[in-house]
């Protein structure tokens, strides 16, 4: 089986497009959004469509709880104060810009979705399983307390989004935590593509691929994180042309993040410009 | 101080040990601060230093539990001079955070340990306690000349490497508080902290910020009410515990409260814990204000 999994759409329905197009190309048998569906970018309403033309199941995000639920902010919980003023514009315009339809439809999303590939036992969340708001960041989480996570919410495979930069740790016997990365924004690392995740098991892993026996009878798996190019320089001029923030359009032309920046932990965020 | 005025405390289960704090230095410290909430001092060996080998059990033991990242705490974690050694092995099971007053580190301390860190996978974060952007302000808390020499501190570990989290116990008013960060990050730049991360935490009202401002209200207590669909992942009673020298704590905070011992080993040290005491209610009001929290203080709503 073929899963291709993406999250954090951030609004930009232009690498929602790119990444569709690239895992349909890849034969994925599957699409699966983990949540956070606006936010940051323009027009909030336009990715909506394409979910639902490509009947692309989808995790409730913090974002999408907010919006959905008219909250008042985004739930991110950021500490410092230039942090929640940018969090705070993003919100503002995403809640005015999204109709009520999809504000309903936000609401009604699921806190994680379960998918049976090959007998292994998929988790699709946001956060975390525990948390929809949740941070799981590389260098600040532990292998055992991954592996707790799989014993703890019976799964052999772990995705979600939510912090913005994709990575995965293999875990005890076999089993796997894979951040599927965010499609609305790069990743602070100066490049200006974004990324999701074709996750391979059973006869579509790759030879030889290291092998699952958690729940079940062996199976093997093959993450392959996807770089996905698309029409940056279109999305900041429509950033612009809605009056978004130059920070952020700076971090679509640019790659690196110039807000929200409190929650990332010291390594992740020295490889990053500010 | 535990309150004569409400008889019923609710009591918090630990969800699970997420956090594991080793107050690796006891209370031993270099400085005596007139708010620390557990009177560290030079003198104060009311609890002692952590061996390596203690420390090594915890960190064993831990796996099982699922921990997910470390806290090195004391009085001054690096008065203990097993502390690099410690903090090299810690990188090998998870994440650690060390929570100093910058005052005595090295240089040759600090290049060990950012080699340490980037052979492996985990963050090693340094949380240096500065109490106001000025020696006007930081200095009568923290004693004469802590401002240059914690400042100092800052800079090598910058220069090292390192990006740390200044954190300040809040001795102003809440108007100040703009300003004080702006301020802050002014002096941090210019003495080569150019990504400063600048927190602000409250004053623990125990110990001997007790003696030096005022102690809790016998009303400033959490009640059963209170609890009622508050976010208990905010306090961290409900994801941590403490390996010190006289067994295993509920919190980094209560050490001199002897109901906060709740047991010899890890194992035994699971069951609930009654939030009687003050600074409870503090945590309950700010959050695990000692953690680089990764459970943000709001909880998406169920479903409807």
């Amino acid at each position: 089986m073929k899963l291709a999994l993406f999250g954090g759409l951030y609004s930009n329905y232009l690498s929602l497009e790119a990444a569709i197009s690239e895992v349909n190309a890849r034969g994925a048998d599957a699409v699966y959004c983990l949540g956070d569906l606006g936010g940051f970018g323009p027009y909030p309403d336009r990715v909506f469509p394409r979910l639902r033309d490509c009947n692309i199941a989808c995790v409730q995000g913090n974002y999408d709880n907010s919006i959905g639920n008219e909250l008042d902010d985004c739930q991110c919980g950021y500490t410092d104060p230039r942090d929640n003023h940018f969090a705070q514009i993003s919100y503002d315009y995403t809640l005015s810009h999204s109709s009520e339809d999809n504000k309903a439809w936000l609401r009604n999303l699921p806190k994680e979705i379960r998918v049976k590939v090959d007998g292994l036992n998929v988790l699709l969340c946001h956060g975390s399983p525990r948390r929809t708001n949740e941070f799981l960041w590389e260098s600040a989480t532990s292998t055992a307390f991954l592996d707790r996570l799989c014993l703890e919410h019976d799964a052999d495979v772990i995705a979600g989004t939510h912090s913005g930069i994709h990575w995965q740790h293999k875990l005890m016997n076999g089993r796997r935590y894979v951040n599927v990365g965010v499609l609305g924004r790069p990743e602070n690392d100066g490049q200006s593509c974004v990324w999701c995740v074709m996750l391979r098991t059973g006869v579509d892993a790759d030879p030889g691929a290291d092998v699952c026996d958690g729940s079940n009878a062996a199976v093997p798996i093959s993450v392959d994180f996807l770089m996905i190019e698309y029409d940056y320089l279109q999305l900041a001029a429509e950033m612009r042309a809605e009056s978004l923030p130059e920070e952020f359009v700076e971090t679509v032309l640019s790659g690196w993040w110039t807000t929200c920046l409190e929650i990332l932990p010291s390594r992740e965020r020295r490889t990053g410009r500010y | 101080m535990i309150s004569p005025g409400i008889s019923i405390f609710p009591s918090i289960g630990l969800r699970a040990l997420d956090e594991l704090w080793f107050q690796v230095a006891g209370t031993i410290c270099n400085l005596t601060c007139n708010h620390c909430f557990i009177s560290c001092s030079p003198q104060n060996h009311s609890f002692e230093f952590l061996l390596f080998d203690e420390v090594e059990v915890a960190l064993l033991d831990s796996v099982g539990h699922g921990v997910r990242e470390y806290y090195f705490t004391g009085g001054e974690p690096f008065l203990n001079k097993d502390l690099r050694r410690m903090l090299k092995r810690t990188l090998d099971f998870g994440p650690a955070t060390v929570l100093t007053n910058g005052t005595v580190l090295k240089p040759e301390w600090l290049e060990e340990l950012y080699a340490a860190e980037q052979a492996g996978r985990f963050s090693l974060e340094f949380r240096v306690s500065i109490d106001g952007p000025s020696a006007k302000i930081n200095d009568p808390i923290r004693g004469t000349g802590t401002f240059v020499k914690a400042i100092q501190g800052v800079r090598l570990l910058c220069e090292a490497g390192f990006l740390p989290i200044i954190t300040m116990t809040q001795t102003w008013d809440d108007s100040e508080n703009a300003r004080i960060m702006k301020d802050f990050g002014l002096v941090l730049k210019k003495h080569g902290c150019h990504r400063p991360r600048l927190k602000i935490l409250p004053r623990l009202k125990i110990g001997a910020e007790e003696n030096r401002a005022e102690g809790y209200k016998e009303t400033e207590r959490i009640t059963p009410e209170m609890m009622l669909e508050f976010d208990r992942d905010q306090l961290l009673c409900h994801h941590s515990r403490v390996v010190t020298s006289r067994g295993i704590y509920v919190c980094p905070i209560l050490l001199e409260s002897p109901d906060a011992r709740m047991g010899d080993s890890l194992a035994d040290s699971l069951d609930p814990f009654t939030m009687r005491h003050g600074a409870c209610y503090t945590c309950y009001q700010y959050g695990a204000i000692c953690t680089n929290s990764t459970m943000r203080p709001a909880e998406p709503r169920s479903e409807s």
